[in-house]
């Protein structure tokens, strides 16, 4: 099982690839959808990209709330 | 009619297979407009039929296929009508647009969907009329309906149970959660998942390899295969009308509207 910081890096690896964003310009207690500048479709996008790329599954009601990308690795990570 | 360009959704036919594109943003809501256009291409599928053997269903918005009923202009007609007007309205719209998917549903023709992006509620229903359904890799599955206080509406449950076990329904639908392409295929609702900005090419592929069987046997084998579980269907109009005339409901429509979240689809 990868580490949590190994976790981390991917998604923000991950989340800068799919949207576009300068890796750099990420940071992990930063709000994603601001980061980003995503709405609430592009977060279904970063969501099943995330469940592809880790092969798990995400409930959104899990999610609801979280917004900085370290909370979200580490709902990831209790699933791996 | 072979091709028809419309507000919601167009259609066109060539070399015996006749492709719908959805184009009404945002997202392929389904309102009175998209209800209109989708009345429109059933009465031109008796035609249609004559020189076809398939149907493809696509979107050509980014967004996605279709993000289910346009809940905006039901929530805005419901508050300018009288409680009873409204509802003898949602009535309306919900036998109209069973009578169009129904339709689809029993085409002789084989029909695919081809899914990208939000597949929501009653877009999720209009994909579960089709035959196969072929997922982008992206596509997400969803019926939020139970968050808003209603059941899916446009014959979602009778259709997801005559493919799905029933547990498999009772998560997607109690839960209310999205899925992804691939959970979708695992359960055995779409048949194949490609990647990112490929539906509608696999489903032409595909739609050639249909073209090469007797068409008749194809509807024969349809029929015996996917019968249209006519009962519920209209049992599920009469629970989605109680379940409106709620005031719960109108609340959680209201809410919905006037979202904004960046997840508006969680309660």
């Amino acid at each position: 099982m990868p580490t949590a910081e190994k976790t981390l890096d991917e998604i923000l690896d991950l989340a800068a690839a799919h949207f576009k964003v300068p890796r750099e310009k990420l940071s992990p207690d930063e709000d994603f959808f601001k980061a980003l500048g995503i709405d609430s479709l592009q977060t279904l996008d970063l969501l099943t990209k995330l469940e592809n790329h880790f092969h798990v599954e995400l409930p959104d009601y899990e999610l609801q709330g979280v917004s900085d990308f370290r909370t979200l690795a580490g709902k990831i990570q209790s699933r791996l | 009619m072979n091709e028809y360009k419309g507000q919601a959704l167009s259609w066109s036919l060539a070399s015996g297979i006749v492709e719908v594109a959805l184009h009404r943003a945002p997202c392929n809501e389904i309102g009175t407009v998209a209800l209109s256009d989708l009345e429109k291409f059933a009465q031109s599928l008796d035609e249609l039929e004559k020189q076809a053997h398939a149907l493809i269903l696509y979107s050509e918005l980014k967004c996605g296929f279709c993000a289910g009923a346009d809940l905006r202009e039901l929530y805005e007609k419901s508050q300018a009508m009288e409680k009873g007007a409204a509802g003898a309205g949602v009535r309306d719209f919900l036998e109209r647009i069973h009578a169009v998917l129904n339709r689809i549903d029993r085409s002789p023709l084989t029909t695919i969907a081809a899914v990208h992006g939000v597949v929501f509620g009653g877009g999720f229903e209009l994909a579960l009329v089709c035959d196969l359904i072929l997922a982008d890799k992206l596509a997400r599955f969803c019926f939020p309906e139970l968050r808003l206080g209603l059941i899916p509406g446009f014959g979602g449950i009778p259709r997801l149970k005559r493919d799905l076990g029933n547990a498999v329904v009772r998560d997607l639908l109690l839960t209310g959660r999205s899925f992804n392409a691939t959970k979708a295929q695992q359960i055995g609702l779409v048949s194949q998942v490609v990647s990112e900005g490929e539906a509608l090419r696999a489903a032409r592929a595909t739609a050639i390899q249909i073209g090469k069987f007797d068409r008749k046997t194809s509807a024969t084998a349809k029929q015996f295969i996917k019968p249209i579980p006519h009962e519920e269907l209209k049992r599920e109009i009469e629970i989605f009308c109680d379940l409106f005339s709620r005031p719960a409901v109108v609340a959680g429509l209201k809410k919905f509207v006037e979202s904004t979240d960046a997840q508006p689809y969680l309660p």
